[in-house]
């Protein structure tokens, strides 16, 4: 490992902060799931990280369940924002206020 | 060698994240979200990480932007943003809040070990990670496949809404809401 393993921790520090800027930013549905599979990926990043670090697999075996739990929320997500534009014809989260009190 | 491709790769990924949140069409962003997720690919093998390599092309890369890609075509004219209504957290004060997190996680980066000897031949390989998976992990394993078989199913019962009996029009099943944006044809 040439790469000293901090780099790496900040690569994906930086690319969860991005995500995370997407998700308070943004107002499309659409992208603020991106932003949400960027937050995912860049905790891959880590977990892969550590698992080098520690020579131990599990780590490994922790992002393959993250890549099944993504995979599950991104089609139930999509169902979902198509099942609101068709009913609402917006996919903009500021307009989706059905809950508002 | 190691250092250079993971310097590139880091780059490209720091690019495509800021592509993900900047991108004004839905599109850019998710061809930018593909940029960030082959760059990782790459650091998975720098890491060692073989089998997770080839999962992020195939799962992320291959079926997950695909997905987001399909819905953008399906939404197509809507799937902007419209001008800014209402009070929501100023972008300011987002990008305060994130800048402080951001420092935060780099700073435990920081003060993390720096090298690991080399792995054990054979670490990270499909053999390597399986045998984890159905071994110590079998019970986990095993409920991925039925989270798998419900998020199937909620999505074609998601996907198709059964429609009151005697109403023949197949399309949307109702108007959109009053004062809401006019459907741009």
């Amino acid at each position: 490992m040439s790469v000293p393993a901090p780099y790496y921790l900040g690569l994906s520090a930086v690319l969860f902060t991005l995500g995370m800027a997407g998700v308070l930013v943004r107002r499309s549905a659409l992208i603020v799931f991106m932003s949400v599979e960027l937050m995912l990926n860049a905790v891959n990043l880590t977990l892969v990280t550590f698992a080098r670090l520690r020579g131990a697999v599990d780590g490994q075996v922790l992002v393959f369940f993250v890549l099944v739990v993504a995979a599950v929320e991104v089609v139930i997500g999509l169902a979902i924002i198509v099942d609101i534009f068709r009913s609402r014809d917006t996919v903009d989260v500021d307009d989706v206020d059905l809950l508002r009190g | 060698m190691e250092a250079v491709l993971f310097g590139i790769t880091a780059v490209l990924a720091l690019a495509g994240g800021v592509g993900v949140v900047a991108a004004r069409q839905p599109v850019h962003s998710a061809l930018a979200l593909l940029l960030v997720l082959l760059s990782l690919a790459v650091d998975y093998l720098l890491l060692a990480a073989q089998f997770i390599a080839a999962l992020q092309v195939i799962v992320y890369a291959g079926a997950i932007v695909v997905l987001f890609v399909f819905i953008i075509m399906l939404l197509h004219t809507r799937s902007g943003e419209g001008p800014r209504a209402g009070a929501g957290l100023p972008r300011a004060g987002a990008g305060v809040l994130c800048g402080l997190f951001g420092l935060a996680l780099l700073a435990l980066a920081a003060g993390v070990r720096e090298t690991a000897p080399p792995p054990a031949p054979g670490f990270g390989t499909i053999q390597d990670v399986g045998r984890a998976l159905f071994g110590r992990y079998l019970l986990p394993f095993e409920a991925a496949s039925a989270l798998l078989l419900i998020g199937m199913v909620g999505a074609v019962a998601l996907g198709k809404r059964l429609r009151p009996a005697g109403d023949p029009s197949p399309g949307r099943p109702q108007a959109p809401p009053a004062g809401g944006p006019a459907r741009a044809r």
